[in-house]
């Protein structure tokens, strides 16, 4: 919503402020300016100059100079414009002034500064400005030349500041409106807003009452078949129209407004749009059949053409403005070509109506057509309001002199909306503002804004354009609006008792973080929706239960249309484009969910499933990797040995190189090397990439925080190593479980500390040599007790096909 | 006899330590003088040979001279391995300048580093924080909000459904709803969390953003409270001159609303590029929880007030840490991450 300052001030008379002023109060009432612009920046002495002798340039065939009348004396100025002739009266700007725009369309922020000089030789006093020299441009100005000098009435007097007489010398302040305030939506609003912000009178616009002796109804009937979309529709008829140019003081408003003047009529039903935010339609009488205005739905499939030459589709919730025999406009949206308004109308119908604000939406969004008056209509208008706005149209055609208006109207609404009653609770409004203001107080700030107080019912009374007064907490804004947000009181909730908490859930997440971190891992964020060619890129076969993925109705695209059933693909994408851009060792972690539908299509909400996902590229391994896993497990207090499966079979892993990590028995995560062709998938055909993701609700379940001290070793312990060769096929793991299991209570660590294939070892046997250590907690271990764990531990070995090294 | 040789063993002896320069040339002073055949050894015994009532006499005399001595040679031995020490340590000099050896820790991403500082503030001021679907139902992204079917601000959020009845949630607002709906008074929490709106990418927006709601219900809660807190707030996020600014706004779940600009923490009000010259930077709406909404969670509205808020983490995240383009937010390049 755009007005200029002007406008505002035809409303609020005593409005006395500067540009910045009327900003701030308007925003901190709010009204909130997102922007303010000058008509006239970078305008300086420009008047308007009569040409009074043009002569060619002696040196140039496509210039031309002119002597020119700008009031107090005549000066010379040169110009390449093709249009001038001599008596026009043409804006000059005069040595040292400046023009908002330059010869190429550009407009510098600074403008550009003129002076005088020569061009080929023959001096050149000042400039004549086309309009968009002028900061504007033909869209607002038609009359305009496409190429040349903007021409001024003749009878502009010579040295005339241009600016002044073009309007030019406005501000035009842009609003953001909020989708409660209808009645914003409209250069009246926003100046009864302003009146209340600056506590000044507001005056309302004279209309006339209008019309001749003829009875509007013996011109026209209306039936409004759909009431449930069409809470008033109001008809009158103007004749004899003539169609003509509208006064200076409203296209300079239109303009303003970022509106082109057509003509009259046209710019009638603009104004008043713009004025009272009440769009209106205007059918060409003629093309009425029946007499008759009919207002219903459409039937599936109607074709109906719109004023703009466009065929559309409609259907059976489309509202359709109705004659006796045709369709002729679509409700709230745009009028049909059938009866749209032409240079020889000779009379013409008026509507202003109001409509269901969603139907029209919905409509408009179907049909594919969103228009300025399908814009307001949809925020749902006062029915009380289009009566206004009639009236004021009819009154201005009178003013105009564009037609004559036929007596009364026609008129057909359900109830229409009274002043809602609000129970007046000062002292609940103190409270609930935190405030100590005066009843009186409290009374006069509504009265403001056209809210009366009724001492006799104790109730407040509304006016009807303030649809979003509902109750006590909209009394309470419009009180602490304009009491000012600023003067109320700053305190602190004083009588809530209550305990800043993180729950063990994010805890836990933070751990991770620092575990991560501390391993020289990044944390990424990466999108929850992805496409799902993703699944393909990851290898699972078309049964995978991952490709059961949650789709979304309207996407922004394939790319992003289906929720995330596990997380490695915004790790890899991210670990590319890392990759991509050359940068070296990249380690990148991600928390975020996965979501798992338990039956498709969605009738439940899915299990949204926090996933730690480590990833990365260059130096490290699988085993630096499970390095990482398990120290977060020993931070999160799950100090049990986790397990490694490798017949994990997941198919975007090196099938050699991969495993299903799990805790007491159950799975909480994975890990391998990438596949080959699921790196080369994502373009990281050269790289070796590993990742591992871990199940965050499963690890929720173990973690603790609570330690328990077990005590510092007293007695010394005693250290066996034992070096075997173990078959290949056999798991390191599972003599660890072994030896572990076999070791007992006094076996108080086994590592792994050596291992070697090759050339001195049979190609079927591994060497692997182990550090025991054992002791006892209480007391002094014998050899004996020693000897029995390693006796059975060695069984156990031999069992397993591994045979001792000496 | 033995006086004047015990005298000569002595001056020689200790004119020996004092001129030994290494630890091994005291020792061979020490076994020449106290050794099992050193001198002042064959000394002791020659005492045999000393008359019966001199020898008490001599015998101490002895002593002292072996204790001299040895006093000497202690003495010495510190002088020659406080210099030896010197030497070494002299020796073992490095240059400090040369790099470091650093172990590459990680980064967090700086949308977490603004949320963690905001769950600082608010866990400080006794909230607790409380999470809440990311896939919602439609009642508790739109209907309980105050926010019905056909309802302007439904359409103007660009929602992405996943049918009918089920969405992305654009709000973390949701929240409010499922903490009041337990029934548990007084609340005091925030919410953060993902939400998704069918924005393009671009510079300014991403189809998935983070907010952090704020919700705080009990008796007698007031606009001025909410004020206040959020104040606090701004001070503790962006330094303590910040000043706040509470402009009159709506959110159809609040009333009365309010959008909370605080002063440019750059050029501190004067006006500057970074807040386009406005001296103010708009960081969060907020408002007082609307009767309708306490009503439909079942809280009495007679009884019970509040006040809510939401920020948007990745604006604070912009804005805190001058990034001046959503999209690194997500393609973690760890040049990017690095930097935080």
């Amino acid at each position: 919503m755009d007005t200029p300052l002007s406008w505002i001030k035809a409303f609020v008379p005593d409005l006395e402020c500067t540009d910045r002023e009327f900003a701030d109060a308007m925003t901190l009432s709010g009204t909130k300016v997102e922007g303010y612009r000058r008509l006239d920046k970078n305008l300086e002495k420009i008047v308007a100059g009569k040409i009074l002798k043009i002569e060619k340039h002696p040196d140039a065939d496509k210039l031309i100079v002119c002597q020119v009348d700008v009031g107090d004396f005549t000066t010379q100025i040169v110009t390449g414009a093709p249009n001038v002739k001599e008596g026009d009266c043409v804006p000059v700007v005069l040595d040292g002034g400046r023009v908002a725009g330059d010869h190429d369309g550009g407009s510098p922020e600074n403008g550009v500064k003129i002076k005088a000089g020569k061009l080929r030789g023959i001096e050149s006093n000042g400039m004549m400005c086309s309009i968009e020299e002028l900061g504007s441009s033909r869209d607002i100005y038609p009359e305009a030349p496409e190429y040349g000098i903007y021409i001024l009435p003749d009878d502009v007097e010579p040295g005339t500041d241009a600016v002044k007489y073009m309007g030019l010398d406005d501000t035009v302040f842009e609003y953001e409106i909020t989708s409660n305030r209808v009645d914003c939506y409209s250069v009246m609003g926003i100046a009864r807003e302003a009146a209340a912000t600056f506590n000044l009178a507001f005056r309302y616009p004279e209309v006339k009452e209008t019309g001749n002796d003829e009875k509007c109804s013996d011109y026209i009937s209306v039936e409004v078949k759909d009431p449930d979309l069409c809470s008033r529709y109001i008809a009158r008829v103007v004749k004899d129209i003539k169609i003509g140019e509208s006064p200076d003081w409203m296209k300079k408003r239109l303009r303003a407004c970022g509106i082109r003047p057509i003509n009259n009529f046209v710019d009638i039903t603009n104004y008043v749009m713009l004025e009272y935010g009440q769009p209106m339609h205007a059918f060409d009488y003629s093309t009425i059949a029946d007499k008759k205005i009919i207002v219903k739905r459409a039937k599936d499939g109607d074709i109906f053409t719109t004023l703009d030459g466009v065929e559309r589709k409609l259907d059976s919730e489309v509202l359709m403005i109705c004659d006796g025999q045709k369709e002729v406009a679509i409700a709230g949206i745009m009028g049909g070509e059938n009866s749209m308004i032409t240079g020889d109308v000779k009379t013409v119908l008026f509507e202003a109506a109001t409509f269901n604000g969603t139907n029209v939406r919905k409509s408009a969004r179907r049909v594919g057509l969103r228009t300025d008056a399908s814009g307001i209509f949809e925020k749902g208008l006062d029915p009380n309001n289009a009566y206004f706005a009639m009236e004021r149209a009819c009154s201005l055609v009178e003013e105009l002199g564009c037609g004559t208006v036929v007596g009364g109207s026609v008129d057909v609404h359900s109830d229409l909306p009274r002043p809602k009653r609000i129970k007046f609770e000062p002292e609940r409004i103190n409270r609930f503002l935190g405030t100590d203001i005066s009843k009186e107080d409290m009374i006069a700030y509504l009265k403001r804004v056209e809210v009366e107080y009724d001492p006799a019912s104790g109730d407040l009374v509304c006016p009807t354009f303030r649809q979003d007064l509902l109750g006590f907490a909209d009394t309470s804004e419009e009180v602490a609006r304009f009491f000012g947000y600023d003067r109320i009181p700053v305190t602190l909730p004083s009588d809530t008792e209550s305990m800043g908490r993180l729950p063990f859930k994010i805890r836990i997440e933070n751990l991770a973080k620092d575990v991560a971190e501390s391993f020289g891992f990044s944390q990424g964020f990466c999108y929850s929706f992805e496409s799902p060619a993703v699944f393909d890129k990851l290898r699972l076969p078309s049964d995978a239960p991952e490709r059961k993925a949650i789709t979304i109705s309207n996407p922004l695209g394939i790319d992003f249309s289906i929720m995330r059933t596990l997380p490695l693909n915004g790790l890899l994408t991210s670990l590319s484009t890392n990759f991509n851009r050359k940068n070296k060792d990249v380690k990148l972690y991600e928390l975020g969910n996965i979501y798992v539908p338990e039956s498709l299509p969605l009738e439940k909400l899915p299990d949204e499933r926090m996933q730690f996902t480590l990833g990365f590229f260059g130096e490290g391994d699988f085993f630096s990797l499970k390095g990482v896993i398990e120290e977060f497990l020993i931070k999160a207090g799950m100090n049990k040995r986790p397990h490694y499966d490798p017949d994990s079979n997941r198919p975007y892993f090196h099938p050699g190189r991969q495993a299903d990590i799990s805790y007491d028995g159950e799975i909480i995560g994975y890990m391998g090397q990438i596949h080959p062709l699921t790196c080369k998938a994502y373009d990281m055909g050269k790289a070796d990439v590993y990742a591992a993701v871990l199940d965050m609700p499963k690890i929720i379940e173990k973690a603790v925080f609570d330690r328990k001290y077990s005590g510092i070793a007293k007695f010394p312990a005693v250290t066996r190593d034992i070096s075997m060769l173990v078959p290949k096929a056999v798991l390191e793991g599972s003599i660890e479980d072994m030896i572990i299991q076999r070791g007992g209570k006094i076996l108080e660590s086994c590592t792994l500390f050596d291992i070697y294939e090759g050339n001195q070892i049979h190609p079927d046997f591994k060497s692997m040599a182990f550090t025991l250590v054992f002791r006892n907690k209480e007391k002094t271990l014998s050899d004996d007790e020693v000897n029995a764990a390693m006796k059975k531990i060695l069984n156990g070995l031999s069992s397993m096909g591994i045979e001792l090294r000496s | 006899m033995i006086m004047d040789n015990l005298q000569s063993i002595q001056e020689k002896a200790l004119k020996q330590i004092e001129e030994a320069g290494a630890l091994d040339a005291l020792n061979d002073v020490r076994v020449a003088i106290l050794g099992k055949k050193g001198e002042l050894t064959s000394v002791l015994k020659g005492m045999k040979d000393v008359a019966a009532e001199e020898r008490p006499k001599i015998g101490t005399l002895v002593n002292e001279c072996r204790d001299k001595i040895e006093a000497a040679l202690e003495d010495a031995k510190e002088r020659l391995e406080s210099a030896a020490m010197d030497e070494r340590l002299k020796r073992e000099k490095i240059d400090v300048t040369l790099p470091a050896d650093k172990k590459a820790l990680g980064h967090r991403h700086p949308n977490t580093i603004a949320l963690e500082e905001l769950e600082r503030i608010f866990i400080g001021m006794g909230y607790e924080v409380v999470e809440g679907p990311e896939i919602e139902k439609d009642y508790y992204n739109f209907e309980a909000l105050n926010i019905p079917e056909g309802h302007p601000a439904k359409d103007e959020q660009d929602t992405f459904y996943i049918n009918g009845d089920i969405l992305l949630r654009t709000q973390t607002s949701g929240t409010q709803v499922h903490e009041m709906e337990k029934g548990r008074l007084p609340i005091k929490m925030i919410s953060p969390g993902r939400v998704f709106r069918a924005d393009e990418v671009d510079a300014t927006h991403s189809p998935s953003f983070h907010q952090v709601e704020g919700l705080v219900i009990d008796k007698n809660i007031s606009f001025s409270d909410l004020k206040g807190t959020l104040a606090l707030f701004a001070r503790e996020l962006f330094g303590e001159d910040t000043k706040v600014k509470f402009r009159p706004h709506h959110f159809p779940f609040t009333e009365p609303s309010a959008e909370m600009d605080v002063s440019c923490f750059k050029c501190h009000g004067k006006g500057c590029r970074f807040c386009k010259g406005e001296g103010w930077i708009e960081i969060l709406g907020c408002g007082m929880v609307h009767p309708h909404v306490l009503e439909m969670s079942g809280i009495d509205p007679d009884e019970y007030t509040g006040f809510a808020f939401g920020v948007g983490l990745e604006r604070i995240a912009l804005l805190k840490y001058e990034i001046d383009d959503m999209r690194l937010l997500y393609e973690n390049d760890i040049r990017f991450l690095n930097q935080f």
